[in-house]
Protein backbone atom coordinates (compact mmCIF):
# COMPACT_ATOMS: atom_id res chain seq x y z
CA UNK A 1 0.00 0.00 0.00
CA UNK A 2 1.10 3.52 -0.70
CA UNK A 3 2.39 5.37 2.33
CA UNK A 4 0.92 8.49 3.81
CA UNK A 5 3.44 11.28 3.37
CA UNK A 6 4.99 13.76 5.75
CA UNK A 7 5.99 16.94 3.92
CA UNK A 8 7.87 19.87 5.42
CA UNK A 9 6.89 23.15 3.82
CA UNK A 10 9.64 25.73 3.49
CA UNK A 11 8.30 29.30 3.17
CA UNK A 12 10.79 31.61 1.49
CA UNK A 13 10.41 35.38 1.68
CA UNK A 14 12.96 37.62 -0.03
CA UNK A 15 15.41 34.73 -0.20
CA UNK A 16 15.20 33.64 3.46
CA UNK A 17 13.15 30.99 5.20
CA UNK A 18 10.48 32.66 7.35
CA UNK A 19 7.80 31.78 9.83
CA UNK A 20 4.24 32.36 8.64
CA UNK A 21 1.38 33.27 10.98
CA UNK A 22 -2.02 33.79 9.33
CA UNK A 23 -0.04 34.48 6.15
CA UNK A 24 2.00 37.28 7.74
CA UNK A 25 5.69 36.57 7.48
CA UNK A 26 7.57 37.28 10.62
CA UNK A 27 10.76 35.75 11.99
CA UNK A 28 13.52 34.94 9.61
CA UNK A 29 14.50 31.38 10.39
CA UNK A 30 17.52 30.98 8.17
CA UNK A 31 18.55 29.84 4.76
CA UNK A 32 16.68 27.33 2.67
CA UNK A 33 19.67 25.11 1.87
CA UNK A 34 20.34 24.44 5.56
CA UNK A 35 16.66 23.78 6.20
CA UNK A 36 16.40 21.30 3.35
CA UNK A 37 19.69 19.57 4.23
CA UNK A 38 18.25 19.06 7.64
CA UNK A 39 14.89 17.70 6.38
CA UNK A 40 16.54 15.57 3.75
CA UNK A 41 18.61 13.79 6.38
CA UNK A 42 15.48 12.50 8.08
CA UNK A 43 12.70 10.38 6.74
CA UNK A 44 10.51 13.06 5.26
CA UNK A 45 8.82 11.98 2.05
CA UNK A 46 8.77 15.11 -0.04
CA UNK A 47 9.60 18.79 0.32
CA UNK A 48 7.56 21.83 -0.69
CA UNK A 49 9.27 25.20 -1.15
CA UNK A 50 7.08 28.27 -1.62
CA UNK A 51 8.24 31.74 -2.58
CA UNK A 52 6.00 34.31 -0.88
CA UNK A 53 8.15 37.36 -1.71
CA UNK A 54 6.20 40.32 -3.01
CA UNK A 55 9.23 41.89 -4.70
CA UNK A 56 10.09 40.39 -8.05
CA UNK A 57 13.73 41.37 -7.34
CA UNK A 58 14.06 38.17 -5.35
CA UNK A 59 12.79 35.86 -8.07
CA UNK A 60 16.21 35.18 -9.55
CA UNK A 61 17.49 34.37 -6.10
CA UNK A 62 14.58 31.98 -5.58
CA UNK A 63 15.46 30.16 -8.80
CA UNK A 64 19.05 29.84 -7.57
CA UNK A 65 17.74 28.45 -4.28
CA UNK A 66 15.65 25.83 -6.12
CA UNK A 67 18.64 24.81 -8.21
CA UNK A 68 20.79 24.53 -5.09
CA UNK A 69 18.11 22.55 -3.25
CA UNK A 70 17.60 20.03 -6.03
CA UNK A 71 21.29 19.09 -5.84
CA UNK A 72 20.76 17.93 -2.27
CA UNK A 73 17.16 16.78 -2.30
CA UNK A 74 16.81 13.10 -3.17
CA UNK A 75 13.09 13.01 -2.57
CA UNK A 76 10.38 14.68 -4.67
CA UNK A 77 10.60 18.47 -4.62
CA UNK A 78 7.58 20.72 -5.19
CA UNK A 79 8.11 24.39 -5.95
CA UNK A 80 5.52 27.15 -5.89
CA UNK A 81 4.69 30.82 -5.52
CA UNK A 82 3.57 33.27 -8.21
CA UNK A 83 3.87 30.80 -11.09
CA UNK A 84 2.03 32.28 -14.07
CA UNK A 85 3.29 30.60 -17.22
CA UNK A 86 4.44 27.37 -18.78
CA UNK A 87 7.87 28.81 -19.41
CA UNK A 88 8.56 29.26 -15.72
CA UNK A 89 7.28 25.75 -14.94
CA UNK A 90 9.76 24.44 -17.48
CA UNK A 91 12.49 26.50 -15.85
CA UNK A 92 11.76 25.08 -12.39
CA UNK A 93 11.73 21.53 -13.77
CA UNK A 94 15.06 22.14 -15.48
CA UNK A 95 16.40 23.43 -12.18
CA UNK A 96 15.43 20.09 -10.65
CA UNK A 97 11.89 20.48 -9.28
CA UNK A 98 9.58 17.50 -9.76
CA UNK A 99 6.26 19.26 -9.35
CA UNK A 100 5.00 22.82 -9.25
CA UNK A 101 2.28 24.33 -7.13
CA UNK A 102 -0.09 26.86 -8.71
CA UNK A 103 -2.43 29.09 -6.75
CA UNK A 104 -3.40 32.64 -7.76
CA UNK A 105 -2.99 32.07 -11.50
CA UNK A 106 -5.22 28.98 -11.31
CA UNK A 107 -8.11 31.23 -10.24
CA UNK A 108 -7.27 34.09 -12.59
CA UNK A 109 -6.85 31.77 -15.55
CA UNK A 110 -8.23 28.24 -14.98
CA UNK A 111 -7.12 27.18 -18.47
CA UNK A 112 -3.58 27.40 -17.16
CA UNK A 113 -4.23 24.24 -15.10
CA UNK A 114 -5.49 22.41 -18.18
CA UNK A 115 -2.64 23.66 -20.33
CA UNK A 116 0.14 22.89 -17.87
CA UNK A 117 -1.19 19.46 -16.89
CA UNK A 118 -1.47 18.56 -20.56
CA UNK A 119 2.13 19.55 -21.23
CA UNK A 120 3.81 18.25 -18.07
CA UNK A 121 1.32 15.61 -16.93
CA UNK A 122 -1.15 15.86 -14.05
CA UNK A 123 1.34 14.34 -11.63
CA UNK A 124 3.44 17.48 -12.02
CA UNK A 125 0.69 20.01 -11.28
CA UNK A 126 -0.28 20.67 -7.67
CA UNK A 127 -3.03 23.23 -7.17
CA UNK A 128 -2.64 25.13 -3.94
CA UNK A 129 -5.84 26.38 -2.31
CA UNK A 130 -5.85 28.89 0.55
CA UNK A 131 -9.07 29.01 2.54
CA UNK A 132 -10.40 31.49 5.08
CA UNK A 133 -13.59 31.29 7.11
CA UNK A 134 -15.81 34.38 6.90
CA UNK A 135 -17.56 36.00 9.86
CA UNK A 136 -20.69 34.11 8.87
CA UNK A 137 -18.69 30.85 9.16
CA UNK A 138 -18.53 30.24 5.41
CA UNK A 139 -15.42 28.83 3.82
CA UNK A 140 -13.99 30.86 0.95
CA UNK A 141 -10.98 30.51 -1.35
CA UNK A 142 -8.51 33.39 -1.21
CA UNK A 143 -5.72 34.20 -3.64
CA UNK A 144 -2.80 36.64 -3.83
CA UNK A 145 -1.33 35.15 -0.64
CA UNK A 146 -4.56 35.61 1.31
CA UNK A 147 -5.28 39.16 0.19
CA UNK A 148 -7.98 38.72 -2.37
CA UNK A 149 -11.29 36.94 -1.99
CA UNK A 150 -12.60 34.89 -4.92
CA UNK A 151 -16.17 34.14 -3.92
CA UNK A 152 -15.46 30.42 -4.50
CA UNK A 153 -16.35 27.79 -1.96
CA UNK A 154 -13.40 25.35 -1.62
CA UNK A 155 -15.57 22.33 -2.50
CA UNK A 156 -16.70 23.71 -5.84
CA UNK A 157 -13.21 25.02 -6.62
CA UNK A 158 -11.46 21.77 -5.80
CA UNK A 159 -13.83 19.78 -8.00
CA UNK A 160 -13.22 22.22 -10.81
CA UNK A 161 -9.42 21.99 -10.58
CA UNK A 162 -9.57 18.20 -10.51
CA UNK A 163 -11.62 18.27 -13.69
CA UNK A 164 -9.12 20.67 -15.27
CA UNK A 165 -6.29 18.21 -14.67
CA UNK A 166 -4.69 19.02 -11.31
CA UNK A 167 -2.82 16.03 -9.93
CA UNK A 168 -2.84 16.97 -6.29
CA UNK A 169 -4.22 19.59 -3.86
CA UNK A 170 -2.23 21.55 -1.29
CA UNK A 171 -4.91 22.78 1.09
CA UNK A 172 -4.07 25.56 3.54
CA UNK A 173 -6.23 27.09 6.22
CA UNK A 174 -5.23 30.75 6.48
CA UNK A 175 -7.00 31.04 9.86
CA UNK A 176 -5.03 28.16 11.35
CA UNK A 177 -1.68 28.97 9.70
CA UNK A 178 0.99 29.49 12.34
CA UNK A 179 -1.42 29.15 15.27
CA UNK A 180 -0.37 25.70 16.42
CA UNK A 181 -3.96 24.70 17.11
CA UNK A 182 -4.06 22.00 14.43
CA UNK A 183 -5.57 21.70 10.96
CA UNK A 184 -9.09 22.84 10.21
CA UNK A 185 -10.19 19.21 10.15
CA UNK A 186 -13.72 19.93 8.99
CA UNK A 187 -12.34 21.77 5.95
CA UNK A 188 -9.78 19.05 5.21
CA UNK A 189 -12.36 16.27 5.43
CA UNK A 190 -14.87 18.09 3.22
CA UNK A 191 -12.23 18.71 0.55
CA UNK A 192 -10.63 15.25 0.76
CA UNK A 193 -14.01 13.55 0.42
CA UNK A 194 -15.06 15.56 -2.61
CA UNK A 195 -12.13 14.66 -4.90
CA UNK A 196 -10.24 11.51 -5.82
CA UNK A 197 -6.82 13.19 -6.23
CA UNK A 198 -4.52 13.32 -3.18
CA UNK A 199 -4.99 16.16 -0.70
CA UNK A 200 -2.09 17.56 1.34
CA UNK A 201 -3.25 19.26 4.53
CA UNK A 202 -1.33 22.33 5.66
CA UNK A 203 -1.61 25.07 8.27
CA UNK A 204 -1.75 24.93 12.05
CA UNK A 205 0.29 21.96 13.24
CA UNK A 206 1.40 22.58 16.83
CA UNK A 207 1.90 19.01 18.02
CA UNK A 208 2.45 15.62 16.38
CA UNK A 209 -1.08 14.43 17.12
CA UNK A 210 -2.30 17.08 14.66
CA UNK A 211 -0.52 15.21 11.85
CA UNK A 212 -2.28 12.00 12.82
CA UNK A 213 -5.63 13.80 13.03
CA UNK A 214 -5.12 15.23 9.53
CA UNK A 215 -4.98 11.70 8.11
CA UNK A 216 -7.33 9.84 10.44
CA UNK A 217 -10.04 12.49 10.88
CA UNK A 218 -9.37 14.84 7.97
CA UNK A 219 -8.84 11.93 5.52
CA UNK A 220 -5.88 13.73 3.94
CA UNK A 221 -3.42 11.62 1.95
CA UNK A 222 -0.46 13.64 3.13
CA UNK A 223 0.27 16.08 5.93
CA UNK A 224 2.47 19.14 5.84
CA UNK A 225 3.80 21.59 8.39
CA UNK A 226 6.37 24.36 8.54
CA UNK A 227 7.05 26.26 11.75
CA UNK A 228 6.99 23.28 14.09
CA UNK A 229 9.85 21.62 12.21
CA UNK A 230 12.07 24.66 12.59
CA UNK A 231 11.57 25.02 16.30
CA UNK A 232 11.67 21.42 17.46
CA UNK A 233 14.77 19.35 17.81
CA UNK A 234 14.96 16.12 15.74
CA UNK A 235 11.57 17.25 14.59
CA UNK A 236 10.81 15.25 11.49
CA UNK A 237 12.22 12.06 13.03
CA UNK A 238 10.03 12.44 16.10
CA UNK A 239 7.02 13.32 13.99
CA UNK A 240 7.48 10.15 11.94
CA UNK A 241 7.99 8.03 15.01
CA UNK A 242 4.77 9.43 16.46
CA UNK A 243 2.87 8.66 13.26
CA UNK A 244 4.19 5.08 13.23
CA UNK A 245 3.11 4.57 16.85
CA UNK A 246 -0.34 5.92 15.99
CA UNK A 247 -0.63 3.04 13.53
CA UNK A 248 -0.36 5.04 10.31
CA UNK A 249 1.12 3.47 7.18
CA UNK A 250 4.17 5.69 6.73
CA UNK A 251 7.83 5.22 5.84
CA UNK A 252 9.86 4.37 8.90
CA UNK A 253 11.92 7.12 10.51
CA UNK A 254 15.56 6.71 9.67
CA UNK A 255 18.57 8.92 9.67
CA UNK A 256 21.16 9.09 6.98
CA UNK A 257 23.98 11.49 6.57
CA UNK A 258 23.93 13.48 3.40
CA UNK A 259 27.34 14.45 2.16
CA UNK A 260 27.30 17.86 0.56
CA UNK A 261 27.68 17.74 -3.22
CA UNK A 262 30.64 20.10 -3.05
CA UNK A 263 32.76 17.39 -1.46
CA UNK A 264 31.18 14.12 -2.39
CA UNK A 265 32.04 11.38 0.03
CA UNK A 266 29.41 8.83 -0.70
CA UNK A 267 30.69 6.28 1.76
CA UNK A 268 29.30 8.46 4.51
CA UNK A 269 25.77 7.73 3.38
CA UNK A 270 25.91 4.29 4.88
CA UNK B 1 9.21 13.05 -12.37
CA UNK B 2 11.74 11.33 -14.52
CA UNK B 3 13.76 14.46 -14.21
CA UNK B 4 17.14 13.84 -15.81
CA UNK B 5 18.65 16.56 -13.65
CA UNK B 6 17.85 14.55 -10.51
CA UNK B 7 19.70 11.54 -11.89
CA UNK B 8 22.76 13.68 -12.62
CA UNK B 9 22.53 15.11 -9.09
CA UNK B 10 22.37 11.62 -7.57
CA UNK B 11 25.44 10.36 -9.44
CA UNK B 12 27.19 13.62 -8.67
CA UNK B 13 26.60 12.86 -5.00
CA UNK B 14 28.25 9.48 -5.53
CA UNK B 15 31.24 11.17 -7.13
CA UNK B 16 30.54 9.68 -10.56
CA UNK B 17 30.83 11.45 -13.89
CA UNK B 18 27.60 11.27 -15.85
CA UNK B 19 26.86 13.05 -19.09
CA UNK B 20 23.63 13.53 -21.02
CA UNK B 21 24.24 12.50 -24.61
CA UNK B 22 22.69 11.25 -27.82
CA UNK B 23 26.04 10.73 -29.49
CA UNK B 24 26.81 7.14 -30.62
CA UNK B 25 30.53 7.81 -30.12
CA UNK B 26 30.02 8.79 -26.49
CA UNK B 27 27.73 5.83 -25.86
CA UNK B 28 30.42 3.66 -27.31
CA UNK B 29 33.20 5.04 -25.10
CA UNK B 30 31.15 5.15 -21.88
CA UNK B 31 31.71 2.68 -19.07
CA UNK B 32 27.95 2.18 -18.67
CA UNK B 33 24.71 3.45 -20.17
CA UNK B 34 21.85 4.80 -18.08
CA UNK B 35 18.51 5.23 -19.79
CA UNK B 36 15.95 7.13 -17.72
CA UNK B 37 12.51 7.59 -19.19
CA UNK B 38 10.12 10.46 -19.42
CA UNK B 39 6.71 10.43 -21.08
CA UNK B 40 4.96 7.90 -23.25
CA UNK B 41 6.44 4.61 -24.49
CA UNK B 42 5.74 5.23 -28.17
CA UNK B 43 7.19 8.78 -28.11
CA UNK B 44 10.32 7.50 -26.40
CA UNK B 45 10.83 4.69 -28.89
CA UNK B 46 10.16 7.07 -31.78
CA UNK B 47 12.82 9.49 -30.52
CA UNK B 48 15.36 6.70 -30.10
CA UNK B 49 14.57 5.38 -33.57
CA UNK B 50 14.80 8.83 -35.20
CA UNK B 51 18.20 9.37 -33.65
CA UNK B 52 19.18 5.92 -34.79
CA UNK B 53 20.11 4.99 -31.23
CA UNK B 54 18.37 1.63 -30.92
CA UNK B 55 20.97 -0.21 -32.95
CA UNK B 56 23.77 1.63 -31.11
CA UNK B 57 22.25 0.54 -27.80
CA UNK B 58 21.89 -3.03 -29.07
CA UNK B 59 25.51 -3.11 -30.24
CA UNK B 60 26.79 -1.74 -26.91
CA UNK B 61 24.51 -3.59 -24.49
CA UNK B 62 23.73 -6.87 -26.24
CA UNK B 63 26.81 -7.45 -28.41
CA UNK B 64 29.51 -5.77 -26.30
CA UNK B 65 27.82 -6.51 -22.95
CA UNK B 66 28.15 -2.95 -21.66
CA UNK B 67 26.32 -2.39 -18.34
CA UNK B 68 22.88 -0.82 -18.84
CA UNK B 69 20.68 0.74 -16.18
CA UNK B 70 17.11 1.42 -17.25
CA UNK B 71 15.00 3.67 -15.04
CA UNK B 72 11.20 3.75 -15.33
CA UNK B 73 10.60 3.90 -19.10
CA UNK B 74 14.16 2.60 -19.49
CA UNK B 75 12.90 -0.62 -17.87
CA UNK B 76 9.74 -0.78 -19.96
CA UNK B 77 11.68 -0.38 -23.24
CA UNK B 78 13.30 -3.79 -22.59
CA UNK B 79 10.00 -5.53 -23.35
CA UNK B 80 9.01 -7.03 -26.68
CA UNK B 81 6.00 -4.75 -26.86
CA UNK B 82 3.93 -2.23 -24.93
CA UNK B 83 0.18 -1.70 -24.88
CA UNK B 84 0.42 1.94 -23.87
CA UNK B 85 -1.79 3.85 -26.33
CA UNK B 86 -1.96 1.06 -28.92
CA UNK B 87 0.58 -1.64 -29.54
CA UNK B 88 4.23 -0.63 -29.86
CA UNK B 89 7.42 -2.55 -30.33
CA UNK B 90 10.11 -2.33 -27.63
CA UNK B 91 13.78 -3.39 -27.63
CA UNK B 92 12.78 -7.01 -27.10
CA UNK B 93 15.85 -7.72 -24.97
CA UNK B 94 13.73 -9.85 -22.69
CA UNK B 95 10.48 -11.75 -22.95
CA UNK B 96 7.67 -9.62 -21.63
CA UNK B 97 5.02 -7.03 -22.35
CA UNK B 98 4.17 -3.64 -20.87
CA UNK B 99 0.59 -3.51 -19.60
CA UNK B 100 -1.59 -0.95 -17.87
CA UNK B 101 -1.86 -1.41 -14.11
CA UNK B 102 -5.37 -2.55 -13.22
CA UNK B 103 -5.84 -2.55 -9.46
CA UNK B 104 -8.57 -4.91 -8.28
CA UNK B 105 -9.34 -2.36 -5.57
CA UNK B 106 -11.03 0.43 -7.51
CA UNK B 107 -10.25 3.06 -4.89
CA UNK B 108 -6.57 2.76 -5.83
CA UNK B 109 -5.45 5.45 -8.20
CA UNK B 110 -3.58 5.41 -11.49
CA UNK B 111 -0.84 6.56 -11.85
CA UNK B 112 0.67 4.51 -9.08
CA UNK B 113 2.42 7.44 -7.45
CA UNK B 114 4.19 7.62 -4.13
CA UNK B 115 6.24 5.58 -1.70
CA UNK B 116 5.59 1.88 -1.69
CA UNK B 117 7.08 -1.20 -0.06
CA UNK B 118 9.09 -3.42 -2.33
CA UNK B 119 9.63 -7.11 -1.71
CA UNK B 120 13.11 -8.29 -2.45
CA UNK B 121 13.41 -11.66 -4.18
CA UNK B 122 17.18 -11.61 -4.69
CA UNK B 123 19.35 -9.73 -2.28
CA UNK B 124 22.24 -9.08 -4.64
CA UNK B 125 23.28 -6.74 -7.42
CA UNK B 126 21.25 -3.54 -7.20
CA UNK B 127 19.64 -4.63 -3.94
CA UNK B 128 22.74 -5.77 -2.07
CA UNK B 129 22.52 -4.84 1.64
CA UNK B 130 19.15 -3.12 1.21
CA UNK B 131 16.51 -4.33 3.66
CA UNK B 132 12.73 -3.81 3.45
CA UNK B 133 13.05 -0.87 1.09
CA UNK B 134 10.44 1.74 0.28
CA UNK B 135 10.84 3.35 -3.13
CA UNK B 136 9.21 6.25 -4.92
CA UNK B 137 7.05 5.07 -7.84
CA UNK B 138 5.39 7.06 -10.58
CA UNK B 139 3.91 5.10 -13.48
CA UNK B 140 0.67 3.83 -15.02
CA UNK B 141 2.14 0.88 -16.93
CA UNK B 142 4.32 -1.99 -15.78
CA UNK B 143 6.47 -4.71 -17.25
CA UNK B 144 4.95 -8.17 -17.12
CA UNK B 145 7.82 -10.58 -17.57
CA UNK B 146 7.04 -13.82 -19.39
CA UNK B 147 6.83 -16.86 -17.09
CA UNK B 148 9.76 -18.51 -18.88
CA UNK B 149 12.03 -15.67 -17.81
CA UNK B 150 10.67 -14.78 -14.39
CA UNK B 151 13.93 -15.51 -12.63
CA UNK B 152 15.33 -12.18 -13.87
CA UNK B 153 12.95 -10.33 -11.51
CA UNK B 154 14.84 -9.32 -8.36
CA UNK B 155 12.06 -7.43 -6.53
CA UNK B 156 8.34 -6.81 -6.86
CA UNK B 157 5.84 -4.29 -5.59
CA UNK B 158 2.22 -5.24 -4.99
CA UNK B 159 -0.22 -2.54 -6.01
CA UNK B 160 -3.84 -3.53 -5.59
CA UNK B 161 -3.18 -7.13 -6.58
CA UNK B 162 -0.89 -6.36 -9.52
CA UNK B 163 2.61 -7.68 -9.01
CA UNK B 164 4.77 -4.94 -10.46
CA UNK B 165 8.28 -5.80 -11.62
CA UNK B 166 10.20 -3.30 -9.47
CA UNK B 167 13.76 -4.34 -10.32
CA UNK B 168 15.33 -6.88 -12.63
CA UNK B 169 18.70 -8.05 -13.77
CA UNK B 170 19.57 -10.05 -16.85
CA UNK B 171 23.33 -10.37 -17.13
CA UNK B 172 24.63 -6.83 -17.79
CA UNK B 173 21.11 -5.36 -18.05
CA UNK B 174 19.83 -3.77 -14.85
CA UNK B 175 16.49 -1.99 -14.61
CA UNK B 176 14.18 -0.38 -12.07
CA UNK B 177 10.58 0.76 -12.41
CA UNK B 178 10.67 3.32 -9.57
CA UNK B 179 12.84 6.42 -9.22
CA UNK B 180 15.98 5.65 -7.21
CA UNK B 181 17.14 9.26 -7.63
CA UNK B 182 14.08 10.32 -5.61
CA UNK B 183 13.99 7.44 -3.14
CA UNK B 184 16.37 8.95 -0.61
CA UNK B 185 18.76 6.59 1.19
CA UNK B 186 17.45 3.33 -0.33
CA UNK B 187 17.60 4.84 -3.81
CA UNK B 188 21.08 6.30 -3.45
CA UNK B 189 22.27 2.98 -2.08
CA UNK B 190 20.82 1.20 -5.11
CA UNK B 191 22.69 3.50 -7.51
CA UNK B 192 25.86 2.97 -5.52
CA UNK B 193 25.29 -0.80 -5.78
CA UNK B 194 24.96 -0.48 -9.55
CA UNK B 195 28.35 1.21 -9.78
CA UNK B 196 29.97 -1.32 -7.46
CA UNK B 197 28.41 -4.32 -9.17
CA UNK B 198 29.58 -3.37 -12.66
CA UNK B 199 33.13 -2.78 -11.38
CA UNK B 200 33.35 -6.08 -9.51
Amino acid sequence: MLKHRLIPNVIVNNGSVVQSINFKHTNIIGNAITAVDFFNSWAVDEIIVLDVSRHTDYRTKFHKIVEGLSKRCFIPLTVGGWIKDVKEIQQFLTEGADKVSINTEAVNNPDFIAESSKIFGSQCIVVSIDVRKSISNQYEVFIDRGRKSTGFHPIEWVKKVQELGAGEILLTSIDNDGTGKGYDLELVRQVAESVSIPVISFGGVGEWQHLVDGIKIGKADAVSAANIFHYTEHSTYNAKEYMVKAGLNVRMPTFYRLPTPRKPKYNEIY
Amino acid sequence: MGNVRSILNAFDLLGEQVEITDSPAKLSSAEAIILPGVGAFSDGMKNLRQKDLIKVLKREVIDKKKPYLGICLGLEFLAEKSFEGGEHEGFGWLKGTVMRIKPSDLSLKIPHMGWNDTMILKNAGLLKDIKNPTFYFLHSYYLKVDDTERDIITSVCNYGGTSITATLQKDNIYAVQFHPEKSQSDGIKLLKNFIEDIRK
